[in-house]
């Protein structure tokens, strides 16, 4: 079992090596050929280590490979942790991998840059592989670095861009601040257990609960360790899954080729946060106050992020709002101790994500990577394939009963609202809200791509066409798992034993546990969903959608210059941006052009850079001179050093 | 008869370095009658007569240790161990040496016994139980590189770097001579357990003594390369051939941290203060000279110089908390670093042209690499990473226990002055990768290199990342050479 994992995990980096350096020898062919195959190899292993552990029953494993290294007291293991929750990650990760890396035959097809795509993505899989395997925060924390730089490379893909290179810039300093956060937790957790494997830390977790630690510059308060621990993991989280205020990375980060956002910016990289707080939620349990944290900005970033949607005019950005929205959705299920649900929810986004960014690429190919929406429409004639697999997305999207994200999210927004911890109310409405802003902006997109009339110019028209086969294949199987990945597994994630005890939830938090007797089967789910809030809110927004945009399209415009002032808000982006670059930003400039000014060029340049250029140049001409290259020159060093060695012993001893 | 009998057993620790020196004759005649253009053969028998020396040091390993001739020959674990690495790196080096020489239709056979003589002088450095047995060991070894260097009449640049070597390295002997004299005039005695039991009975310490081990100290510093002793070093390592270089750089590295075990552990442990204090000393000044300078190095061979320079500083920082521990990690440094220093001048040997005597050492040769062979441009990233001390690898974790070591025995201020100056070094090893990796080639043609040095090079480096992930391989095999260090656990 222990191979089989192993190699789920290696196969992706033996196949990015051999990408990435095999250069002319295997050519183009060979670049996606050996990538492809061993990410099946991947894939296939994965559903055999989850069809071992959640189908067949068998006992998780927490199999420590070897030590890496003892520094002191404390051991760095390399390990494995095979339970429920990582044979779920790993499943979702490999297959949605594949799916992309097949896509991107089509996507990249005339790339210069094809060899190292496929290098970086077999790359990114292997590092998320290590991040959802590890039994032990050191190797956590490698995977999380490991997929911060393959994305980071990736956003830059195209680096001769200049937004490129801004985007992937931006998303590496906002991820830096998320990283600090989640560093500083573990560091924390480390210096009160003494130990970095999960299985120590967790199970001296509930004796921290009556420490406190006082916090520098909060007036000598105690806090609770693991709140402080859990609030700062939960920074982490924010960072790389793109919560409120640490989202702005996101929507900069569809620079990238289009494969990537639905692999790394929807799938699997963005939810990684997630995956660690619900990794996490034996330590997440015993802190209230991280909980409702959680709530509140997950809440927080469903409906606002969610919104900004609305305004969006490129195809790739609303999807990437509607990606940031679900992950607050997430984030709050996460803070209502609804951990599968948050999961199960994770699982059927990849899905339905990855598959509407795939759509949206394949809409890209056939505009010829034109990405506004305003100069589409109509597509449904030309791109049948497409045009059906979008709709199932967008479906599965908004929660339409019978699809994947129906029961995922259905349950999210029930056990929040089951939930009791403060801010629970609060989060409740926002994500009752969300649900209508999302079939809103979801339809205002799918009507204005395919439906209404065709705004594209005659050329582009003219060669309007389905995409290959490798674009549609993906598509098709992706559709496959939004429409079934819900109902078939509904039961047993949320109330049922697929997860087994992979996560901890407290009793009195257990709001799932109270959610298990009115359960009646997945059929009776959707028959109740006709008498819930959310369906109609969902219809709703579907109505909306369709008298706006596509109804009486003159609309919006008049509805945008009535309500300018809310209009520029949203097209601002709640100004954050600007916040970020004007007053966070300049002050660090100003800060970093005052100690340029006085530090750098007066002390540092001045004195210790020129002042040591200007040393090390003297030092070098001293040295030079002394390495002359005369023989006598260094006989004489040599006796000069002896002479030193000896009075400075020799007469200092006496 | 019984006579005879007794002395054959008592040599039997020593049959590993008889039976080397006994091959090494004899391959110097075979040689002899071989034709012109056979020296693959000489090469091959050579690389032979190693390896059945390794496999008797393999099968002669002590338990425990053991003397010979008097006490002037001592076989132990940590002799075996070092005779074992020192034996693979000459092993390896030989295969570059061959194809270096083969490649410029330089090839003799002298070449290939002066190797094995040499070989056979480290050995007997690390097994070393008198001062005289030590100069006997040093001696054959350092006049068998003076002569690898010079071999090749038709360079002016490896004559001068051969005449430097043998005058400095002459000096340098000298001054050790004069120090174990002195030593032996006020102790009287001339192996180490004498000399130790005597200090260690000795009411005061004479300052004939005291003189003695200065004098001792500089001929041990000088054969490292430790700053002020180092003059040599750059010079030597440009002018002489890659493969000779690379023959200095690795297995004399571990044989003269051998010598220093023996000379400085065991003969003058009593005096441990006093040397403890000039190792610090040396350490600061050349890890300081030796990371500063090589940022100035536009040769590959001179900065690769400087930086073993300031690696001899990390050594010694190991070796002067005179800790059981702190010796396992100097050991763990200098075998990582002679793995380190094999790979990184394998490289210079791989990139080198075959037109004419030139050598491909400049540093801006190593521009793009990453177009021209990716994959030995992903080799020097591991090499330049590990001798930086950037995790995962190998070099990482050889700091790390020296620099631990010093924290322990209370010398944090030390392991602080060596980390900056390794942070210094870091330039110079990313400028390497930065050429590699970000910068246009100056030459497109691609690298023709024979396969064995290929291979023999992908293994190397390979294994510096393998010792990275699994670090404590090669820290048992360390452990075990001190005993000390298992006792006290």
């Amino acid at each position: 079992m222990i191979q089989v994992t192993l190699w789920a995990v290696l196969a992706p980096l033996i196949g990015a090596v051999i990408a990435g350096i095999g250069g002319r020898a295997i050519g183009r062919v060979g670049a996606h050929r050996v990538t492809i195959v061993l990410v099946a190899i991947s894939t296939i292993l994965s559903i055999i280590a989850w069809y071992r552990i959640v189908v067949a029953g068998h006992p998780p494993i927490d199999h420590t490979l070897y030590l890496w290294g003892v520094v002191g007291d404390l051991e760095i293991p390399i390990g494995f942790l095979i339970d429920e929750l990582s044979v779920t990650m790993m499943v979702i990760v490999t297959s949605v991998s594949l799916m992309v890396h097949i896509y991107t035959i089509g996507y990249m097809k005339d790339d210069p840059g094809y060899q190292r795509f496929f290098s970086y993505i077999s790359l990114f899989t292997f590092a998320m592989l290590t991040l959802v395997m590890s039994n032990n925060f050191i190797q956590l924390f490698f995977g999380w670095e490991a997929v911060g730089v393959v994305s980071y490379l990736l956003i830059g893909f195209w680096f001769d861009r200049e937004s490129a290179i801004r985007a992937n810039l931006k998303a590496f300093l906002v991820n830096r601040v998320g990283d600090f956060g989640f560093l500083l937790g573990i560091a924390c957790l480390l210096a009160f257990t003494g130990s970095l494997r999960y299985d120590e830390v967790f199970a001296m977790a509930p004796a921290l609960q009556g420490q406190t630690i006082s916090l520098p510059l909060t007036g000598g308060a105690e806090w609770s360790v693991l709140t402080v621990a859990c609030l700062c993991l939960f920074i982490g989280a924010m960072g790389k899954s793109a919560q409120f205020p640490l989202h702005v990375w996101l929507p900069d980060s569809m620079e990238g080729p289009t494969p990537i956002s639905a692999l790394i910016h929807a799938a699997t990289m963005v939810t990684a946060g997630i995956f660690m707080v619900a990794r996490m939620s034996p330590l997440f349990e015993l802190s209230e106050t991280a909980l409702s944290t959680m709530l509140i900005i997950g809440a927080i970033t469903a409906l606002f992020m969610g919104l900004l949607g609305l305004v969006q005019h490129d195809i790739k950005r609303v999807v990437a709002y509607s990606t940031l929205s679900q992950l607050g959705y997430m984030t709050t299920g996460l803070g209502a101790s609804a951990y599968a649900a948050s999961i199960f929810h994770l699982g059927t986004h990849a899905f339905f994500k990855a598959l509407l960014f795939l759509g949206a690429g394949s809409v890209i190919i056939a505009m010829h990577h034109e990405q506004d929406m305003r100069r589409m429409g109509g597509l449904k004639r030309y791109m049948p394939i497409t045009w059906i697999t979008a709709l199932i997305g967008t479906l599965a999207l908004i929660g339409t009963p019978g699809f994947a994200g129906f029961f995922s999210k259905e349950s999210l927004i029930e056990a929040v609202h089951h939930s009791q911890l403060p801010g629970s109310t609060f989060a409740w409405v926002c994500i009752l809200a969300g649900v209508f802003v999302t079939a809103l902006y979801s339809f205002r997109m799918y009507f204005l791509v395919f439906h209404g009339k065709e705004r594209m110019d005659e050329h582009t028209r003219s060669h309007l066409r389905e995409s290959p086969a490798v674009v549609t294949i993906p598509l098709i199987f992706l559709a496959i798992a939004s429409l079934l990945a819900g109902g078939l597994f509904a039961e047993s994630i949320l109330y049922g034993t697929f997860f087994g005890q992979s996560m901890m939830v407290m009793p009195e938090h257990d709001v799932l546990g109270e959610m298990a007797p009115a359960w009646g089967g997945a059929g009776a789910m959707m028959l109740h969903s006709f008498v819930t809030a959310p369906f109609w809110l969902a219809v709703l927004g579907v109505v909306v959608a369709w008298y706006l945009w596509l109804h009486r399209p003159d609309l919006p415009a008049r509805i945008a210059a009535r309500f300018s002032s809310l209009h520029n808000l949203l097209i601002h982006k709640y100004h954050f941006d600007d916040l970020y670059e004007n007053i966070l930003t300049a002050l660090g400039r100003r800060i970093g052009s005052g100690l340029w000014r006085v530090g750098d060029m007066r002390l540092i340049d001045g004195l210790l850079v020129n002042g040591s250029a200007f040393s090390v140049g003297r030092l070098a001409k001293v040295i030079r001179k002394i390495q002359s290259g005369f023989l006598y020159h260094y006989a004489f060093a040599m006796i000069i050093g002896l002479v030193l060695l000896v009075s400075f012993f020799v007469i200092v001893r006496l | 008869m019984n006579a005879v009998h007794s002395l054959w057993l008592s040599s039997l620790p020593a049959l590993a370095e008889f039976f080397l020196l006994a091959a090494g004759c004899t391959i110097l005649v075979i040689d002899a009658f071989l034709d012109k253009g056979r020296e693959a053969i000489t090469c091959r028998l050579s690389q032979l007569a190693l390896v059945v020396t390794l496999a008797l040091v393999v099968a002669l390993f002590p338990d425990a240790r053991i003397t010979a001739f008097d006490g002037s020959f001592v076989s132990d674990v940590m002799g075996g161990l070092l005779k074992i690495f020192i034996l693979l790196i000459v092993i390896v080096g030989l295969f570059y040496l061959q194809a270096y020489l083969d490649e410029r239709g330089q090839a003799r056979g002298e070449y290939f016994v002066l190797v094995l003589f040499g070989s056979l002088g480290m050995l007997v450095m690390v097994s070393a139980g008198s001062f005289l047995t030590l100069y006997l060991g040093l001696e054959l070894l350092s006049l068998s590189l003076y002569a690898l260097v010079a071999l090749n009449r038709e360079s002016p640049l490896a004559c001068e770097a051969a005449m430097k070597y043998f005058v400095l390295g002459a000096l340098a002997s000298g001054i050790l001579l004069y120090g174990i004299s002195m030593i032996y005039g006020s102790t009287g005695r001339i192996d180490f357990a004498g000399v130790s039991s005597a200090i260690g009975d000795a009411s005061s310490l004479s300052l004939i003594t005291l003189l003695g081990l200065v004098f001792v100290v500089v001929g041990i510093a000088f054969k490292f390369g430790a700053v002020p002793f180092h003059m040599w070093v750059p010079d030597v390592y440009e002018g002489a051939p890659a493969p000779i270089t690379m023959l200095i750089a690795t297995a004399p590295k571990i044989a003269a941290f051998g010598m220093l075990i023996r000379a400085l552990g065991e003969g003058l442990e009593f005096l441990f203060i006093d040397w403890m204090q000039m190792l610090t000393f040396l350490a600061i000044a050349s890890l300081a000279i030796g990371n500063v300078v090589a940022i100035a190095q536009t040769n590959m061979k001179r900065m690769l110089a400087y930086s073993a320079i300031a690696h001899v500083g990390f050594i010694f920082i190991g070796l002067l908390t005179g800790t059981p521990g702190g010796k396992a990690a100097s050991m763990f440094y200098v075998i990582s670093y002679a793995l380190m220093a094999l790979g990184a001048f394998g490289m210079v040997i791989w990139l080198g042209r075959k037109d004419g005597v030139g050598e491909a050492d400049r540093i801006d040769d190593l521009k793009g690499i990453i177009e021209r062979n990716p994959w030995f441009a992903l080799m020097m990233l591991f090499l330049m990473l590990s001798m930086a001390g950037v995790p995962p690898f190998v070099g990482f974790w050889a700091k790390l226990a020296v620099l631990s070591e010093a924290v322990d025995v209370g010398m944090t201020w030390l392991a602080v002055t060596a980390v900056i100056f390794s942070v210094i070094g870091l330039f110079y090893y990313l400028r390497v990768v930065g050429l590699m990796f970000f910068h246009a080639p100056e030459r497109s043609a691609p690298i023709v290199a024979p396969n064995t040095v290929r291979l023999v090079l992908s293994i190397n480096a390979l294994a510096i990342v393998a010792f990275g992930f699994y670090p404590d391989l090669l820290m048992d095999i360390c452990v075990r050479a001190f005993p000390g260090l298992m006792a006290g656990q």
